[in-house]
């Protein structure tokens, strides 16, 4: 099989690292890129977010994924990275990419990593506001 | 025998510092680290429905056993992507 890629970087995500998805079988690739917005869903003025992981297992949990989405969508290559760290507003905070023969499964698979990627992968994100307070949020 | 604890975001902060050793009797189970946590840090108390634990890099119950030199991992929910 051809390159997948699962991991966890540092600060912002490069999405050029997705790049090492391409391949000459095929011909469609959809990306998802989670960026740092400025606002809070209840409309707090967000500066940053600051994100800690359980590296190992996360990245594990990004392979099952990956795996998964192949079981659903048939021939699919994944990557997933996700950053650690703070990260300012407008910083890359994830970056998948699915890779598929045709966009169907590509569309499909990449929806599906993202929204388990948010659902279970042991990764906490907590948002600091303009005023300096901070807040842990989870997804549930 | 001692485990390694490991916390993660609001239950990391309650701990104070992660990873830490915390020494319990032999045989000991995951219920029983909890509970020798949440007498060290009663803000824990709040979390304990919420937090699941790890052994080791899996998720399990408190009625897993705990042998000397685990790794506990206290998850609260999760917030990624």
């Amino acid at each position: 099989m051809d390159r997948e890629l699962f991991s966890i970087v540092r600060g912002p995500v490069d999405p050029r690292c997705l790049e090492a998805l391409a391949s000459d079988a095929q011909g469609g690739i959809v990306t998802f890129l989670g960026v740092v917005r400025n606002r809070s869903d209840d409309g707090r003025a967000v500066v940053g977010l600051s994100y800690e992981a359980y590296e190992a297992p996360a990245v594990r949990e990004f392979e099952t994924i990956a795996g998964e989405a192949r079981a659903r969508f048939g021939e699919v290559r994944l990557a997933i990275v996700h950053a650690v760290g703070e990260l300012d507003v407008g910083a890359v905070a994830v970056a998948v990419a699915a890779a598929a023969e045709h966009r169907s499964a590509a569309f499909d698979a990449c929806r599906y990593a993202i929204d388990e990627l948010k659902r279970r992968a042991p990764i906490w994100k907590k948002e600091r506001y303009a005023g300096g307070e901070s807040r842990w949020k989870s997804n549930e | 025998m001692n485990v390694r604890v490991v916390a993660f975001a609001s239950v990391r902060e309650i701990l104070e510092s992660s990873p830490r050793s915390l020494a319990l009797p032999r045989g000991a189970r995951v219920g029983e680290a909890w509970s020798a946590l949440e007498r060290l840090f009663p803000a824990l108390c709040a979390h304990r429905t919420s937090v699941r634990i790890a052994r080791n890099g899996r998720i399990v119950s408190l009625e897993e056993s705990l042998l000397d030199g685990d790794e506990l991992a206290l998850l609260p929910p999760v917030g990624g992507g």
